[in-house]
Order: structure tokens, then C-alpha cells, then sequence
């Protein structure tokens, strides 16, 4: 009875999150045919890509006409992190096999986030699993939305989605930025870092910068 | 538009082999204490910049956008509330709209 409870409160937690990702895949679609991508573009990037921030970057990068090499270079350098997220998964799934393989497209923030605040190794396997199918659909439903709407309607600045993109990246930081002093720190020198390069270096550089931000604190 | 094809193909091809990189690594990599350390890091520092290139510049300048930024205010409102992920997106989005009606 309690495994049933705590296994429907992870499946609640994944299908609310999924709901949520969609008005992100809403303002990715815009934002990448504003950049200058086409429909299919955005939607094979969605479908096969699969991870937010890395593609927020790289449309981000391609539209302020950065030289493609360093938009994928810091979309890759952002998605290096779901290795991360890979590593601490493997424990919690326990997948074997082919298995791993359909699982991986699945290692993401918001899969990581609910499997992670899971009380029981069930019930984060439930979260994780439900989070990814949730998310998976409603990211490409809306990514194709997105796009379309936009090559037809035009302004995605207008209905003010171009604050989605950093209001969801605030939010997926929130909880760690809460945490600790320290990493509050880290997060202002990166953006300092950021922001102090973007004149100097071509889009997308600025980004990776920022992880200098990261050695000196390690370093420390 | 060739060109952006392969950096798009890239893109997808890199994304899922670092996600099935981590998936698949040998457990006793996460027990090195830099590897750990460095994978709880890097996001925060790549997040943070992002907010700030997204909300600060434009064209390879700084920029300051009063719509913009009274989304992102509406946001950190939203989370201080403890507003679920939905309504934060949301508070920024429609903030950040009808400030540009009215600011033109």
C-alpha cells in the first residue's frame, strides 16, 4: 500500500513536470526559427538532441551568428552534464543491457530532478520513467508548435517567450542556489564571466568561459 | 544550410553519447571526489551564464531589456513563493508580454 502511494506520488510528480516542459518546447520552436532554423531543424533537435539547454544554446548561438563550430561546442559543453547525471542514474536504475540504450536518451535535468526527490529506489525508477515519456512528448508536441506558430505568426517577443528560456534555467538552478553560499557564488561568476567576454569573443564563447568560474573554485 | 545540418547531426549524434556515457560508465568514476565535485559545479556555472548572455545581451553587445527583466523578476517572485515550475514559467512569459504593451 505505502509502495503504491509513494509510486503514484512519483508518476503525479513526472506528469506535472512534462506539463511544465512544454511551454519551454513552446519557446524553443520560436526561439530556433527566430534564430534562422527551419521546422524540421527544430524538430530533429528536439526528437534526437533531447536536452533543453543545449538547444536553447545552440539556436541561441547560431541566431546571434556565431560560427556553428562553437554554437555545438557549447551546446555539447552544456550537455556534458547529463554524463554527470548518467553517472549518479546508473545506481538508481539499474538498467542492463539494450536497455541502456533507449534509457540514455531519457538522462536529463528535469528525469534527474524527480527521480533524485524520490523517497524509495522504486519509486524513483516510477518518477523517472514516467518524467521521461511525459517529457519527451510534450517537448516535441510543443517544439513543432513552437516552430510552426512562429514561421507563420512571426514575434515570439511579443507573448514574452523569450524569458522562458532563462526563467527555466533560474528555476532548474533554484534549489541549488538555495543550498549554499558557495555555490550562489559560482553561479554570479559565470554569469560575471559571461557577460564581461560577450563584446570580446564570437556567440557562444561567452558560455564557455564561464566554466573557468568552475576550476577556481575547485582549485580553492 | 548544408552546413547546419552537420552541426545540428553533431549536436544530436554528441548529446545522447555524453548522456550514454555516464549511463554506461565503470561505477568507480563517481567515487573520485573531482569527478563528483566537478559534475555538481559545472551546470551552475554554465546555467548562471546562459541566464546572463540570454537576458543581458544582444547582437554581441550588452543590452537591457525592461520587459525582459520584469519577466525574469516575476520569475524569482514565483520561485521565492515556492510557485510550482508551470506558474514560474508562466509569471515570466506573461509578465514579460504585457510589460512590452505597455513600455511599446
Amino acid at each position: 500500500m505505502e509502495q503504491t502511494t509513494l509510486r503514484s506520488a512519483a508518476i503525479r510528480d513526472g506528469l506535472g513536470v512534462g506539463l511544465a516542459v512544454g511551454l519551454s518546447g513552446v519557446a524553443f520552436g520560436a526561439a530556433a526559427v527566430t534564430a534562422g532554423l527551419t521546422v524540421p531543424q527544430a524538430c530533429v533537435l528536439s526528437l534526437l538532441a533531447f536536452t533543453g539547454a543545449s538547444q536553447f544554446a545552440f539556436a541561441g548561438a547560431v541566431g546571434a551568428g556565431g560560427d556553428l563550430v562553437s554554437a555545438a561546442s557549447g551546446a555539447l559543453l552544456l550537455g556534458a552534464r547529463n554524463t554527470l547525471y548518467g553517472l549518479r542514474m546508473a545506481d538508481v536504475l539499474r538498467v542492463r543491457g539494450a536497455r541502456k540504450l533507449g534509457t540514455a536518451q531519457g538522462v536529463i535535468d528535469e528525469t534527474t530532478a524527480v527521480a533524485l526527490a524520490q523517497p524509495t529506489p522504486e519509486a524513483a525508477r516510477a518518477g523517472f520513467f514516467t518524467t521521461f515519456a511525459a517529457v519527451y512528448v510534450g517537448w516535441n508536441v510543443t517544439t513543432l508548435l513552437g516552430a510552426i506558430g512562429t514561421s507563420s505568426l512571426g514575434d515570439p517577443g511579443m507573448l514574452g517567450l523569450d524569458v522562458v528560456g532563462p526563467a527555466t534555467f533560474l528555476a532548474i538552478l533554484w534549489p541549488r542556489l538555495k543550498e549554499r553560499a558557495e555555490l550562489r557564488a559560482l553561479a554570479a561568476g559565470g554569469m560575471a564571466i559571461a557577460l564581461a567576454a560577450t563584446p570580446f569573443f564570437p556567440p557562444g564563447v561567452p558560455v564557455l568561459l564561464a566554466a573557468v568560474a568552475v576550476l577556481v573554485v575547485m582549485l580553492r | 544550410m548544408t552546413a547546419l545540418w552537420w552541426a545540428i547531426a553533431g549536436v544530436c549524434l554528441g548529446c545522447y553519447a555524453l548522456k550514454l556515457a555516464g549511463l554506461a560508465a565503470p561505477r568507480q568514476v563517481l567515487d573520485h571526489p573531482v569527478v563528483s565535485r566537478f559534475a555538481e559545479l559545472v551546470p551552475v556555472a554554465l546555467l548562471a551564464a546562459l541566464i546572463g548572455v540570454q537576458m543581458f545581451t544582444q547582437d554581441g553587445a550588452l543590452a537591457f531589456d525592461l520587459a525582459r527583466t520584469a519577466g525574469l523578476g516575476a520569475a524569482i517572485v514565483a520561485l521565492l513563493l515556492r510557485a510550482p515550475f508551470l506558474v514560474v514559467l508562466a509569471a515570466a512569459a506573461a509578465v514579460t508580454a504585457v510589460a512590452r504593451v505597455f513600455l511599446g
